[in-house]
């Protein structure tokens, strides 16, 4: 039984099993923390310092007495938190430091400003990567957001959400081709796209990466808000309408609709006719995940790494220590384990097992 | 293979029923017969017999993965499908030149070659193939070895599209269709022609269809279905009394009146000198009932008999005989019929112990005639002629399914109730003048009364706590469908006495042997619907206390009555019973914990059973 390794630290030890060195990251009840810089990072309870990944609501929750993140994720923080938040912007790569603890921000490849939190102290550097993608060999980069660049450490904190062997992304190249044919023959036969996917993130990778030439791209209001924060952010997107645009119902009948999950079975959807509807996740991956939607189309589209991206950045930190978080826990800390790393885990609050917006 | 992977995935890729019959119009007007014919087979649940083990298909595709075996168990627990979880599992191939091969090569050439050979061959060929397929080409190779199917695609869709392609009649190709998906047979291009021939070809009697061809079985609809059916609604079936059964149903003589057998629906079927049986599941099972063969070696040719493949007890001759019927003894329990068809060789030992007969309750050809149009009580009259005809020489006899003796609703529903005791499920109900007909009637057809309905007991219920909950398969993998449930093993006290046994199994405290305990009894599956086992599994994700690989132990709150068909002693479950077919009936929110039901509960249920 794989779970029987996964013994969660107690909350609070910031002493290591192996020999009295003072951890640099530990749990707490409010979050993960940093004990010699006396903050938290992605806290999901209210605290005086925190360090956000990104933008996404389980990593960056509101009430915070000072936030610090990327310079480039400030735009989405404001529009998500409040305008009005301590926020303290970074460039990726710039140091600063508190208490001792030098912290810098590296890109972690999830969304726009999303960032792996490097930590160092007295000589051991700790690196939590929050929810991270990585690009593989020879693959062309996503333009929404800087690619992942490994961070090497001493001890690294992995997000295990597609932590199976299963998970295996396809080339962008493949998989946008198979959205465009989709569309394409959706837009031959005049019945909309509708393609329910996580607003922030994901949406404008799908606005980057489909062939605009086939039609009209219209977004939900929950969306929209998105788009132009990315292009502030100096993201070229194509252009994007929201239904109070078109005036012409006919205009829909080639449009490619990207909406969150939720807005499917609502009143809004209605105005699209007969269409066709497709979920862009990485969970669409399992057939039976497809099926269970009941949709017409399943895009496995994730802002999350595949087994081998989760394997490879752990490779690549070079850490001898790893601490798996949210996802598939005790199967990344046995393989890990069984490849002679020193592997254990945190409970954390980010994700929901059963979500299905990765 | 890339052809028919393409159809797979456009049939998979929709929800839409006109869009999957025009892909399937489209692969069968593309492809030769013999492709055809093996798409057919497998898209209408043809299964062939295992050509390669479970076990050695795993462990062989572990070796191939390169991963540790716990490893890929945990990711065909996520997966819920082995044909799936080893495509995706496999190393990326480098080219696929083998989905360059046509599906009945990939069939006739190797697949079915690969039965009766060794181990390290079927390793060999295994290895071999993986390397020169696709991830959707791998995906297909496994299902293929052990069919399953499951595309949204029913039998009756696919006889759509094939008449839609034929231009024929969907019924004339589901009549045309009896018996192609059998496991033990496989298609050949001369099989599919059959099936799309021109209507007006079929020159003979037997409308130019194989001789040993069974008809489509007219099936019964559930009197007091939950769901639906208001001809008869559940409280009326249930306790209804003879005056409002009459109201439905009109006058009790109307109808035929025969006891509901707990066995396999059958056709045998006597043609060209030679005799066949079916199973309702269309699986030719001639060679597993010597009896049957012998039996219906004496009919007259071209007689087709509809009827109950059960393993008679006959007891001794002082158990009483089922009322109505001419013969001692009574059904045996299922599982013996069960056991009876899992054995390979059939020895006189097997024989004796679980002889199998057959109670014939419909004629549906006689002297080649097709007789289905008949009314019901004519054919019964000539079925009982024919036993009679037959009977009166020395040889096996031919049982027929006993009339329940009854003029009135009150007299029926007293036969009901005393189904249980009896070792049958209910009873039988036939319009006298309902014509033989194809599937299960439907609704606002009119036929509405001219048709068939099983009246059942009602099942037995109990209420169960939820303490296990596994993942399911298919459609449900990921989501925790598959459940344990316990009884207590004496009433609680209170509900505090209950509430202190949750909290020592919370914190894993060893159950105490001399106190309140859980015990569990059964495993239910079924019954839910999506909303519902989505919300039992977001409780069962909060209220996890342990994983054990795919089983997670939860924290007990949740009761639900369980409706199940028989119980009997067993020595194999630690609460000393065993279910027959139980399901969940509903969620028992209004219920609190220490109301559960108990194992004398369970006792009782079965001292009732004794008669």
């Amino acid at each position: 039984m794989p779970g029987r390794s996964v013994r969660p630290l107690s909350r609070g030890d910031a002493r290591s099993a192996a020999g009295g060195v003072l951890d640099l990251i530990v749990q707490r009840p409010e979050g993960l923390y940093c004990p010699p810089g006396d903050f938290y990072i992605d806290p999901w309870r209210r605290v005086e310092r925190a360090v956000i990944t990104h933008a996404h609501a389980d990593h960056a929750r509101t009430g915070h007495g000072h936030y610090l993140a990327t310079a480039v994720s400030e735009g989405l923080l404001r529009a998500r938190l409040g305008a009005d938040i301590h926020l303290q912007g970074l460039a990726y790569g710039e140091t600063v430091e508190h208490h001792g603890v030098r912290l810098s921000l590296h890109p972690a490849g999830h969304v726009l400003g999303s960032a792996q939190v490097r930590v160092e102290h007295q000589g051991r550097v700790w690196v939590a990567s929050g929810d991270y993608r990585t690009t593989p060999a020879g693959a062309v980069p996503d333009r929404t957001c800087a690619p992942f660049e490994p961070v090497r450490c001493d001890v690294f904190i992995t997000e295990s959400t597609f932590g199976l062997p299963i998970y295996r992304w396809r080339s962008d190249a493949e998989l946008f081709g198979e959205i465009n044919r989709w569309w394409q023959d959706n837009a031959e036969t005049g019945r909309a796209s509708v393609l329910s996917c996580y607003s922030l993130g994901k949406a404008q990778r799908i606005l980057a990466g489909v062939d605009a030439s086939i039609g009209p791209i219209v977004c939900h209001g929950a969306v929209e808000p998105l788009n132009r924060a990315y292009r502030a952010a100096g993201i070229p997107l194509p252009d994007t309408l929201q239904v109070s645009d078109v005036s012409d119902p006919a205009t829909f009948r080639r449009a490619l609709v990207l909406c969150p999950g939720s807005a499917l079975g609502t009143p809004w959807i209605k105005r699209f006719g007969d269409f066709s509807d497709a979920f862009a996740s990485g969970w669409m991956q399992v057939r039976g995940w497809r099926r269970r939607g009941g949709l017409d189309r399943g895009f496995v589209l994730s802002d999350h790494a595949d087994w081998p991206g989760l394997l490879g950045a752990i490779g690549a930190s070079g850490a001898e220590r790893v601490i798996v978080t949210h996802g598939s826990v005790p199967v990344l800390v046995r393989y890990l384990q069984e490849q002679g790393l020193q592997a254990e885990s945190f409970d954390t609050e980010y994700g929901d097992e059963t979500e299905t917006s990765a | 293979m890339k052809r028919f992977a393409a159809l797979f995935d456009e049939l998979d890729a929709t929800t839409a029923t006109n869009a999957k019959v025009a892909a399937l119009r489209r692969y069968l007007a593309e492809v030769d017969d013999a492709d055809a014919a093996w798409a057919v087979y497998f898209l209408a649940g043809g299964k062939p017999r295992q050509l390669i083990r479970t076990a050695q298909l795993r462990a062989q595709a572990i070796a191939a993965s390169g991963l540790p075996e716990w490893l890929f168990e945990a990711s065909y627990q996520a997966v819920g499908d082995l044909a799936e979880t080893i495509a995706l599992v496999l190393p990326l191939p480098q080219q696929a030149e083998g989905m360059q091969s046509r599906l009945s090569e990939w069939m006739e050439e190797r697949l079915l070659p690969l039965r009766g050979q060794g181990d390290e061959a079927v390793a060999m060929a295994l290895g071999a193939w993986w390397r020169e397929l696709d991830a959707a080409g791998r995906f297909l190779l496994v299902k293929l070895v052990g069919g399953g199917f499951r595309v949204g695609v029913s039998k009756l869709l696919v006889q759509r599209a094939i008449a839609a392609h034929a231009g024929l009649d969907a019924k004339l190709v589901a009549a045309r269709m009896m018996g192609f998906t059998d496991s033990k047979r496989s298609p050949t291009p001369a099989m599919y022609r059959a099936l799309v021939a021109p209507a007006e070809a079929a020159g003979d009697a037997q409308g130019g269809r194989d001789p040993s061809q069974p008809y489509p079985f007219f099936l019964a609809s559930p009197l007091g279905a939950e769901t639906g059916d208001d001809l008869v609604p559940l409280e009326i079936a249930s306790r209804g009394t003879a005056q409002t059964m009459e109201a439905r149903l009109g006058p009790a003589s109307d109808w035929l009146a025969e006891w509901k057998f707990d066995g396999i629906r059958g056709q045998i079927v006597k043609r060209a000198g030679q005799v066949w049986v079916w199973s309702r599941g269309e699986e030719l099972m001639s060679d597993r009932f010597p009896e049957l063969q012998a039996l219906a070696q004496r009919w007259p040719d071209g007689t087709v008999l509809d009827g109950e493949i059960l393993v008679w007890d006959d007891g001794d001759p002082a158990t009483p005989r089922l009322p109505g019927s001419e013969r001692s003894g009574g059904p045996a329990p299922f599982a013996l019929l069960q056991q009876r068809i899992g054995r390979k060789t059939l020895g006189p030992k097997v024989l004796a112990e679980a002889p199998v007969s057959f109670m014939a309750y419909d004629l549906l050809e006689a002297g080649h005639d097709d007789l289905r149009q008949v009314p019901q009580h004519e054919r019964r009259l000539r079925l009982e002629a024919l036993a009679a005809t037959l009977n009166a020489t020395p040889g096996p006899r031919l049982w027929l399914s006993p009339l329940v003796p009854a003029e009135d609703w009150a007299t029926l529903a007293r036969w009901r109730a005393q189904a249980r005791p009896l070792d049958v499920e209910g009873l039988m109900l036939k319009h006298r003048e309902s014509a033989y007909g194809t599937g299960r009637q439907k609704r606002g057809d009119g036929q509405g009364l001219l048709a068939w309905w099983k009246w059942k007991i009602d099942p037995l219920t109990i209420d169960g706590v939820l303490i296990y909950a596994q993942a399911g398969h298919g459609r449900r993998a990921s989501v925790y469908t598959d459940y344990t449930f316990a009884v207590w093993n004496r009433t609680p006290v209170s509900a505090a006495e209950a509430q202190a046994v949750v909290e020592a199994i919370a914190q894993r405290r060893p159950a105490d042997p001399n106190g309140l305990q859980l015990v569990a009894f059964t495993k239910a599956y079924s019954g839910l619907t999506d909303e519902e086992f989505k919300a039992v599994d977001a409780v069962i994700r909060q209220n996890t206390l342990e994983k054990f690989g795919p089983v997670r132990s939860v924290r007990p709150t949740m009761v639900f009555e369980l409706a199940f068909e028989g119980i009997a002693r067993s020595s194999r479950h630690k609460s000393g019973v065993a279910l027959r077919f139980p399901r969940m009936q509903r969620i028992r929110d209004d219920k609190p914990l220490h109301e559960a039901n108990t194992l004398q509960d369970l006792e009782q249920l079965l001292a009732d059973k004794a008669p």
